[in-house]
Parts: C-alpha cells; sequence; structure tokens
C-alpha cells in the first residue's frame, strides 16, 4: 500500500459517503435555560450531591474558616491552589497548615504527586456547578489549581460560591472555558463493578465536603 | 485536497480485525454459555437492577425524547462529514500540541502505541478502560513486546487477574459475582491475606491500594476517547473510580486510542451527550468524574500527548447507508442490558468485544457480513424492540438486524456475488466480501470518474432512484443461480401461501389436522427436516380451533360499534385502516417504559405486524 495511512482512511470514507447522506438540522429544543429560582436550584444541588453521599453544607463569608477546619480536623497538613483566597481559610496552628501548590507542575516549589499522596486535604474553589446532576465542574482557574492537587489527597473540601450554581448541563456548560483542563466531579470516586453495588472510594477523593457558600 | 477527488474508485472500505470475529458462532457458543447457571445468574440480577435505575433516572427527565433527537441528529452529521471534522480534529490537537497518528487498522494502531512507548523507554504502561484497545487486541500485543499494561478500571483489573474476557461494555466483569472476585483478588495480589472478604467496600479497597503505587511512578499512559471534539481538539472520558482521572492526569505521555466514529462537530454538543451517556449507561444521574483535556496544557498534566485514530473497518459500516448508524454507538450498554437475549446467552456468546444487540450489528458490519462465525449475530435477536426504545442516540437496531439478515441471506445465495463462483467450497465468505462492494458500487454514485458508463444523474433524487433500480437489478439477476436449500423451499413456499388471501385461507383449513397431530398433549414435539430445529428445544403448541381472519369476519363490526359507542365518528371500517390502527397502538404498548414510547418505533414492519397480530387476538 503506498498511500499514507490518512490519505487512504480520509479516501475510504470519501468512498463510503459516495451516496452523499445529508446532515440533518440538529434540533435543539431540549432544555437549556432554568425556569426555577435560584433557591430552589440550590436545593435541587443540595439533594444531589448528598445522593451521592457528598457532605454538603452551607455556610457563609463569617462562617466557612471554622466549617473548614472543622472538616480538617485539629491536625491536617493540605493543600491550596497559588490563587484560592486565604481569607476564606483558619489560621494555620502547630498541627494545622497550609501548604500552596504553585498551579504549574514545571516550578519548583510544586508538591510532586508523592507529596500530594502524603497531604490530608486539599481545599479549592470551583467553576460552575449543575444542580440537575450534582456535577461540580473545576476548570483549572487560579483558584482550582492543577488537575494533580484534586485528584491524589483523599479528601477534598470544595467551595461553591451560590452565585456559580446553575440548573442544567447546557447552562453549566457555557461557563467553561473550551480548552481548560476540566474535571466534572459528581460526589466522591465510586464504583459499581461489583454486582451492580454502588461503593463510595475508589482511587479518587474518597471524601468530598461541599462547601455552599453565599 | 477536496472530497470529491477522494472519491475515486478504487479505494473500497476494508472490514476491520482483532477482537471482532468470533471463534465460535453464535449459537453454538450460546448454548455452551446457557449451562453456566453462575453466569446466567449472576448477569440476570445485575441487568435487572441497572434497568430499574436507567428507567427511573430516564423518567425524570422532561426533555428526554428532544435530548434523543439531538443527539442522534448529531451523529448523523458526523457521519455525513466524517472527513473533514476529522481533519478539523487533528488540526486542532496539533495546534495545542497534540500528535495525531492515523491507523487503518488493528495492526497498524498496535505498531503506532508500542513504537510511543518505546520512544519513551517504558516497559510498564497504566491503561484506563477502552473499547477500542480491547477490540486491537493491545494488551496482548503488548506483552509481545515486552509491555506490561496493567488495567486500571475495577472490573477490567478483575477481568485481567482472573486471565477472563470481558462480557459487557460497560461492568466488564459483569458475570462474576463477589465471591468469585473474592477468590480472584486472593489468589493475584501478594498483599491480600485472608482476612480479605467478599464485601465490594472491602474489594475496592483491596483494588485502591494494588494500583496506589503504579498511578503514583507510571510514566505512560493509556485511554480511550468518549468523545473527541472537532471543532477545539477537546478529549473526554466518562468513568466512576477515578483511575481514569489518574491516567489522563499524573504519567508523563499519554497515549489516546480513538475510533474515528466517535467525533462530536463542537464543543456544545457535549451539553447532550453528557446528558443521554450517564443516565442511559450506569443508571446515574452523572458519572462521579468527566474529564476533557485539549492535547497539552503546559504546567498541568502529560508532557506528550498522542491520538491514535482507528478505522479498522469503520469505514466499511460507513459504506452501508442502511447500516451505518450502527456508527452512532455511544457504548452506553442501556441495550444489552434491555436485551431478552443477552440476558440469558451472556456477553461471551457474541464472541467479539462488541456484546449484545449493537454488538449483534456493530461486529458483522466491522469484520463483513461475510466473516462466517459472525454471520449468524444478526439473528441472535428476538426482534423485540426494547434495544431501539432505550437506545439514547435512536439506532435502529431491531431494523439494521434485519437488513443484515438480508445480506447475509443474499451472501450465501451468491446473490451479492457477480464475478465470484456460486458459493460451494467451506468458506464462500472471502470472495464475496469483495463482490459486496461490487454492487455497492452500483447501488451508490461514485461521482467523478464513475465506471459503469450509465449516464449520470446528478439530483438526490435522481440518484436514490439509480440506487434502487440498480439494486433490484442485482437482486433480480442472480436467483436462478442459487442451489435452493430446505430454507429455501420453506421460504419460497410460504411467500407463494401469503402472498394470496385465497391461499392462504385455502392452508389455514388445515388448521384442525395440526390439533390432530397435536393429540392430547395439546401440543407438537416433533417436525421433521431443519424445522426440527425448533422442536429440538421446545414443543409446539396446538393451532387455533379458527384462524383469525375468520376470527375477524366475526367481530370487526365491533370497533365501529365500540366507536360510535364512545362517540367517536369512525373513520373507516375498510380493512385497511382496522388492520392498521392495532399495528400503531401495538407498538407504543409493547414498549418498556412509558417515557420512552416514541410512535417512530413503528418504523420496523415487522415488529408492528406481529403485534398487531396479537392484539387482535386478544380484542
Amino acid at each position: 500500500m503506498s498511500m499514507d495511512a490518512k490519505t487512504e482512511i480520509l479516501a475510504r470514507l470519501a468512498g463510503a459517503l459516495s451516496d452523499r447522506p445529508q446532515a440533518p438540522e440538529v434540533p435543539r429544543d431540549y432544555r437549556r435555560t432554568s425556569e426555577l429560582s435560584l433557591d430552589e436550584i440550590v436545593d435541587m444541588l443540595e439533594d444531589r450531591l448528598v445522593d451521592y453521599k457528598a457532605n454538603v453544607f452551607r455556610e457563609t463569608a463569617q462562617t466557612v474558616a471554622d466549617r473548614i477546619a472543622t472538616q480538617l480536623g485539629a491536625s491536617a497538613r493540605y493543600v491550596i491552589p497559588e490563587g484560592f483566597d486565604t481569607a476564606l481559610l483558619p489560621e494555620d496552628t502547630a498541627a494545622r497548615r497550609a501548604i500552596v501548590d504553585p498551579n504549574d507542575s514545571r516550578k519548583a516549589s510544586a508538591l510532586t504527586v508523592r507529596d500530594l499522596n502524603r497531604v490530608d486535604a486539599v481545599v479549592t474553589s470551583s467553576t460552575v456547578s449543575c444542580a440537575q446532576t450534582g456535577t461540580i465542574f473545576l476548570s483549572a482557574r487560579p483558584d482550582e489549581g492543577r488537575r494533580a492537587i484534586t485528584l491524589v489527597p483523599d479528601h477534598h473540601i470544595c467551595i461553591v460560591p451560590l452565585d456559580t450554581v446553575v440548573e442544567l448541563i447546557p447552562e453549566a456548560m457555557s461557563r467553561v472555558e473550551r480548552s481548560a483542563p476540566t474535571t466534572m466531579i459528581s460526589g466522591p470516586s465510586a464504583t459499581s463493578d461489583i454486582e451492580l453495588e454502588r461503593v463510595e472510594g475508589v482511587h479518587g477523593p474518597r471524601t468530598l465536603d461541599v462547601i455552599l457558600l453565599g | 485536497m477536496s472530497i470529491t477527488e477522494l472519491g475515486m474508485p478504487g479505494v473500497r472500505p476494508v472490514h476491520g480485525q482483532g477482537n471482532l470475529h468470533a471463534q465460535v458462532a453464535f449459537p453454538r457458543a450460546a448454548k455452551k454459555e446457557l449451562q453456566n447457571e453462575q453466569m446466567r445468574a449472576n448477569i440476570r440480577h445485575a441487568t435487572h437492577s441497572i434497568r430499574a435505575k436507567r428507567a427511573s433516572v430516564v423518567g425524570e427527565v422532561p426533555d428526554w425524547q428532544q435530548l434523543r433527537d439531538a443527539g442522534s441528529a448529531i451523529k448523523e452529521t458526523v457521519m455525513a462529514h466524517l472527513p473533514e471534522l476529522l481533519e478539523q480534529f487533528e488540526q486542532n490537537v496539533s495546534a495545542r500540541g497534540g500528535v495525531v497518528h492515523w491507523a487503518r487498522d488493528a495492526d497498524e494502531a498496535n505498531a503506532i502505541v508500542t513504537r510511543l512507548i518505546q520512544e519513551q523507554d517504558a516497559t510498564d504502561v497504566i491503561k484506563v478502560k477502552s473499547m477500542a484497545t480491547q477490540e486491537m487486541g493491545l494488551d496482548e500485543h503488548l506483552e509481545e513486546h515486552g509491555i506490561t499494561a496493567t488495567e486500571t478500571d475495577l472490573a477490567e483489573l478483575i477481568v485481567q487477574l482472573g486471565k477472563d474476557k470481558p462480557s459487557h461494555i460497560l461492568v466488564p466483569a459483569i458475570h462474576k459475582n463477589r465471591d468469585e472476585i473474592r477468590e480472584i483478588f486472593r489468589r493475584e495480589m501478594p498483599e491480600t491475606t485472608d482476612e480479605l472478604t467478599n464485601d465490594p467496600r472491602v474489594l475496592a479497597e483491596a483494588a485502591r491500594k494494588h494500583l496506589r503505587e503504579k498511578f503514583l511512578t507510571t510514566k505512560v499512559a493509556i485511554s480511550g476517547a468518549n468523545f473527541g471534539i472537532a471543532d477545539t481538539g477537546t478529549l473526554s472520558v466518562v468513568e466512576s473510580e477515578g483511575n481514569g482521572r489518574m491516567c489522563l492526569t499524573l504519567p508523563e505521555t499519554l497515549i489516546t486510542v480513538m475510533g474515528i466514529e466517535k467525533l462530536l462537530p463542537t464543543y456544545q454538543d457535549l451539553e447532550v451527550f453528557f446528558q443521554l451517556l450517564p443516565r442511559s449507561s450506569t443508571g446515574e444521574r452523572m458519572n462521579p468524574y468527566t474529564s476533557l483535556w485539549t492535547a497539552v496544557t503546559p504546567g498541568d498534566g502529560p508532557k506528550n500527548f498522542h491520538v491514535v485514530l482507528l478505522d479498522n473497518g469503520r469505514s466499511a459500516v460507513l459504506s452501508d447507508p442502511q447500516g451505518r448508524s450502527a456508527l452512532h454507538c455511544i457504548r452506553c450498554s442501556a441495550c444489552l442490558n434491555v436485551c431478552p437475549v443477552y440476558e440469558q446467552a451472556g456477553g461471551h456468546a457474541y464472541g467479539s468485544t462488541y456484546p449484545g444487540p449493537i454488538g449483534a450489528i456493530l461486529s458483522p458490519q466491522l469484520t463483513g457480513i461475510t466473516s462466517q462465525e459472525n454471520s449468524s449475530l444478526p439473528y441472535a435477536s428476538s426482534l423485540c424492540g426494547a434495544c431501539y426504545q432505550v437506545c439514547p442516540v435512536k439506532i435502529n437496531i431491531p431494523d439494521i438486524l434485519v437488513h443484515l439478515r438480508d445480506e447475509d441471506v443474499r451472501t450465501r445465495h451468491g446473490k451479492r456475488d457477480r464475478a465470484a463462483p456460486a458459493p460451494s467450497s467451506d468458506d464462500p465468505a472471502i470472495h464475496a466480501g469483495d463482490n459486496w462492494r461490487e454492487e455497492k458500487s452500483l447501488t451508490a454514485d461514485h461521482g467523478e470518474g464513475g465506471h459503469d458508463g450509465a449516464p449520470r444523474e446528478t439530483s438526490l433524487k435522481g440518484l436514490a432512484t439509480r440506487a434502487r433500480r440498480a439494486g433490484r437489478k442485482v437482486r433480480e439477476a442472480v436467483p436462478t443461480r442459487a442451489v435452493p436449500s430446505q430454507m429455501d423451499a420453506m421460504m419460497k413456499g410460504a411467500s407463494f401461501v401469503m402472498s394470496s388471501g385465497k391461499r392462504m385461507s385455502l392452508a389455514e383449513r388445515g388448521l384442525p389436522l395440526g390439533r390432530v397431530v397435536a393429540g392430547r398433549d395439546h401440543a407438537i414435539g416433533w417436525l421433521p427436516g431443519m424445522v426440527g430445529g425448533w422442536t429440538d428445544e421446545r414443543d409446539i403448541p396446538e393451532p387455533p380451533k379458527e384462524s383469525f381472519r375468520n376470527w375477524w369476519k366475526k367481530h370487526e363490526g365491533e370497533t365501529a360499534q365500540r366507536l360510535e359507542r364512545d362517540g367517536a365518528a369512525p373513520a373507516s371500517t375498510g380493512d385497511d385502516a382496522a388492520a392498521a390502527t392495532p399495528a400503531a397502538e401495538g407498538t407504543v404498548r409493547s414498549g418498556s417504559a412509558g417515557d420512552e414510547n416514541d410512535a417512530r418505533g413503528a418504523g420496523n414492519p415487522t415488529e408492528g405486524g406481529r403485534t398487531a397480530g396479537h392484539d387482535g387476538e386478544n380484542a
């Protein structure tokens, strides 16, 4: 075969389409805008997250630091991304300390996967959350960090500002930067591979605490 | 290079290779699997529980049908523009520092992946569940080249450690129960002790410990892809356990193998498929983790990214206008979970990487229906239509099954073989396979440079007419050459009788004879010849006292009476209208769940017709 693979595959495809099938108009009359109030949407998100066995807390700017402290426990070394608003965090103590990751694995101060495997938790913000499916979107913004920091630690505390909560998937997707490395999280890691019985906690963080902040 | 120029005659689609061919034909394989009571019990339990979960989460989406319509139209668009979309995808991946490779078949893809791993001096790779690499037999190929591939999905790990084969698209170890899995882990994971129990929680924990070090140290990962986005070059993997995120994020080099049909035109299209896939697949509102990445992001994730675009028979599937929508499949496995045949036979009986109803239409098209052991797959169905009802992208599986049965019958009769001698050898398949394409070139216009010398008709309508005419020509031209079999004689006879009301009515007078044969058992336990295959497995109930035709004569007035009583004007009492109404109703009522009844489900005439008969009798 003298042709290179790409040329040949494209030629095969063109031959296969010799009947010139017409692409249909894509009907987009599915729901794309919510008709619910923000309160209803936030309630729905909480309900779905709890259903996935995530722990959900409603906090304000005044109470959030205490909540994070409670969830971390008295003794914890935890990671935060460089752009995270430290005003939300509890004061460091001798036994509880935040470690800042520079959001770039090429930098010398970046935590290695070994480091990440040894910390107790990670605290980040989030881009947008979809209530209908109970899904939190992380898109590597400065207060969310690179993907590894929310993956390797066993405990993820995630801040969801109320103004980032939407009802529908199309609404959520439209708020995400398309080329950003994005992780959609719906509850802690889980498997149904054994007799289709859902078990929370396999390789990703086994504990997911969601703080609805508003 | 324009598409028209590429549409040259002589470049024929080529069928796929790898784990697509059944070693044993379905009927024999199924017979063996049916003996495995444990497997059947496991599968029954699993499919029933996931079926209920799916129905419940689909039921809560008010715009489910609109989403299915959108999903179907998007996939149709992908197929119509596949060459352009692939090139667009390649440009966007390259622009973001990724490398795109093209693989005509499994061998070529295996060779590319092996070379890429060797370039990194790696002898160990981690893998996230991927149908494409399973289809290619990548793990085995790598092993031959001294590379150890570790499957990281829990079910794939169970299958790999158990030296077993996957039996389900979504839950490959569905045929194993917790005791069997516990045994495998205890035997194959040196770090486990006798304290390991059969609790799924404990078993998942064992897998976590077993794989943790691998995730942290392995330099090369291999993944499949659920979606590839042409207008951004973005790829997506949908998963539950976090093993996917580990593979996609931690290694230095990521190699993704993607079937060419997995594309979507735009990033926006994901908003449809992220709603359709999880609910259809695991019966969850959303799977725990979905990753999206666009080639290389400096400082976040792998430094090197390669994507291998795999044809391996997909272009051949695309070349059949009646079968190509099998490529719309997003591998959700909803059709497996509702299939009465899959439920009994299990996934291994299908032989290929792709089991169940979708496998029954995809595998024989990827390999060519002429691939002998796969030619029985289109018959592995009762045509009940449940698969179509649940399909998130509305692949009309029963229609394609019937179409492929037709292709198979015509292959056996040499009807698709204009040049080669009539198939008399053990393997009529190979030559007939080539000539199938010959017929296709008759039924479809090859554009500039077509070689049949017929006058060109350029309008679509003209093309369609020509295609139909040519198709008829081929069908009519050949029957004289076929050697009639017992089946042919039966079919001929049945067609002769059934094509005339008078003859059918005459034949029905023989019903009492059947009742005599059935005797006091009210059942017929033995039939001669090839129809004996039926009575080998079960008795035929005795025929009814009178035919439906006679029954209808006595009762047909009742419809009009009932309508009158209900206050509706009878549309017509003619035979046609009366016959059409129960057909349409029957199809709707036969649906498994009220939410997804779709009048378009009546598209399958066999189904509608048969259901109509039932309803008539019950009326």
